[in-house]
């Protein structure tokens, strides 16, 4: 009876996650959405604890105040500049909790008295989860530059991926074969782990860190697909449904960021994208110009006497963490009567959404932050376009020039703005490695300076307008 | 094919459709809450790591289960209050003085 009573509740609780997802959906309903997910666990983690077998509570409590100590410390600390390592690390603990439970079912088999797919999903469910958990870790390193963010390449790098993966599917099946006459293979499974902790770390590696958003998405499919698998292992319907409904949205998320970039996901998997950079004044039709350089006073005086700017953040604006600058440099413009809004491409920071998070931190209403979409046909009438820290998003190479390796990518139209001001430290090139002619343009002007700091003193300057 | 592995992967097959149609239409304003709610609720792994570390007998399991509900309560602790504290700021009209400007 207990678990007729435990399965309804799990009913409940998958019911929540989806009418939860659905909420989502919205920014009027979305932290309802949020909470009402919350609720849906809550109401698993109690049932499991009144109504499953549950015979001692010590490793549970002590793994409960661990683990709640950890995350809402993790979570409340969180800078908003911080959140796609942190995002991914939270991934990773996902599917490191899926591998472990796999690996404990692993533990108690015997011989003889399961059916074939027991194995099958056992051995899925450690190999997706170790994969999430060991390449959440590598990306999070990447994202917290305790490592270099740039792709990391070494010879016979695919060919040695390829053949891990190969080694990892051949252990499993003679262990999933072997299981059925001789009970688990505690040396081997450990061994199948192992690689496939492997796998994930040499698999993230070789991804630069402007393509973080699609890594992140995956993973967070990854995580998704390794709590369905776990369901498999313990024949438990909620994680299945959960899982599914998680690793369709890291899948969604996924297409979406690579159809932002106009690359295929292998390409972005496995080119190992920005791992060749080029001098700075190399662009086609930089040659025998100049980049032009402005100073405070002149760009507060452009963006005094505008009537409409536009400004379009990249990953820039995340590591000089202006986005409160930006909030009170608008509000000097509307003060005079300008019009400021923003354009966001899909993939500007390190991963989806990013740009929306940082702006709405700094109370910048949603309303005027605009998808590239949406904000492109209003640049032609826009008097100044702003960016700021955005580089590859924003390089018109990408309309025609056949050879860059950005072709084809949709971009922000910023330079049909009638000026441009491009904050930069310097002519550098982004993350593709490639020069951004945006830079030589007649319109454009460059200003060289922390992202912070040009607009401390553009609104400064701005005070004499 | 048991019967009882035949239901889970009906529910599987059916639930990834369910997914897709409920989540293609989040828009992109709401894409990194979408991934951190969603990653929190992976975290559900928690309710079969809670009936590991809750057995009583072979050491080796209850070690594996404890670490693997420390993993699962981070994963979903940390992923709601984080996704909360985004979804706080998400606001239509420039927030009064009565509203905090949220820990930054």
């Amino acid at each position: 009876m207990s678990h007729i009573i435990s399965e309804l509740a799990y009913l409940v609780a998958g019911a929540c996650f989806i009418v939860g997802l659905k909420w989502l959906s919205s920014p009027k309903t979305a932290r309802s959405g949020n909470i009402l997910a919350a609720v849906g666990m809550l109401i698993a983690i109690v049932a499991t604890l009144a109504l499953r077998e549950i015979l001692s509570f010590v490793y549970i409590l002590a793994g409960v105040v661990i683990g709640t100590g950890i995350g809402a410390v993790a979570a409340l600390k969180v800078q908003m500049t911080a959140m796609p390592q942190m995002v991914a690390i939270f991934n990773g603990f996902g599917g490191g909790a899926s591998a472990l439970v796999a690996w404990a079912e692993y533990v108690r088999m015997t011989p003889g008295t399961f059916p074939i797919d027991l194995p099958v999903s056992i051995i899925a469910t450690v190999i997706i989860g170790a994969v999430t958990f060991s390449g959440s870790m590598v990306a999070f390193a990447k994202l917290q530059e305790l490592i270099s963010g740039r792709p990391m390449t070494y010879p016979f790098q695919q060919v040695g991926n390829g053949l891990l993966g190969l080694v990892i599917v051949g252990l499993s099946i003679y262990l999933i074969v072997g299981a059925l006459s001789q009970g688990p293979v505690m040396g081997l499974f450990l061994a199948v782990m192992a690689l496939a902790l492997v796998l994930g770390v040499v698999f993230v590696l070789p991804i630069g860190g402007a393509d973080m958003p699609v890594v992140i998405s995956l993973l967070n499919a990854f995580s998704g697909l390794a709590a369905a698998a776990a369901g498999f292992v313990l024949n438990n319907h909620v994680l299945i449904v959960s899982g599914s409904l998680v690793g369709s949205s890291g899948i969604i998320l996924t297409r979406i960021m690579c159809w932002a970039m106009n690359r295929s996901l292998s390409n972005v998997l496995f080119s190992a994208f920005g791992s060749v950079v080029a001098a700075p004044g190399t662009a086609p039709g930089a040659a025998g110009r100049a980049a032009k350089a402005v100073t405070a006073d002149e760009v507060a005086t452009l963006l005094a006497y505008a009537n409409s700017v536009i400004v379009a953040p990249g990953y820039g604006l995340a590591v000089s963490r202006a986005q409160n600058e930006v909030r009170d440099m608008a509000r000097m413009l509307e003060a005079r009567g300008v019009e400021v809004k923003y354009a966001i491409h899909p993939v500007a920071g390190r991963m989806p959404g990013h740009m929306n998070v940082l702006l709405a931190e700094a109370d910048i209403p949603y309303d005027k932050l605009l998808d590239m979409d949406q904000i492109n046909p209003e640049f032609p009438n826009a008097d100044v376009a702003v960016v700021l820290g955005a580089n590859d998003v924003v390089n018109p190479a990408a309309r025609y020039d056949t050879a860059s390796p950005l072709y084809g990518m949709p971009i922000l139209d910023v330079d049909k703005a009638k000026h441009v001001i491009v904050i930069k430290r310097s002519l550098n090139p982004g993350f593709a490695g490639v020069d951004n002619e945006l830079f030589y343009l007649d319109n454009t002007r460059m200003f060289f300076a922390d992202g912070k700091k040009a607009l401390v003193s553009i609104m400064e300057e701005l005070k004499n307008v | 094919m048991s019967a009882e592995l035949l239901f889970a992967v009906y529910i599987f097959v059916l639930a990834i459709f369910v997914g897709f149609e409920v989540i293609s239409k989040v828009p992109k304003l709401l894409h990194t809450p979408l991934m951190s709610g969603s990653n929190a609720i992976s975290g559900i792994t928690i309710i079969g790591a809670l009936v590991i570390a809750g057995h009583v007998g072979d050491p080796l399991r209850s070690i594996i289960g404890l670490f693997a509900v420390i993993f699962g309560t981070i994963n979903v602790v940390g992923g709601f209050l984080v996704t909360d504290r985004m979804l706080q700021m998400f606001r239509r009209k420039p927030a009064g003085q009565d509203e905090g400007k949220g820990a930054s």
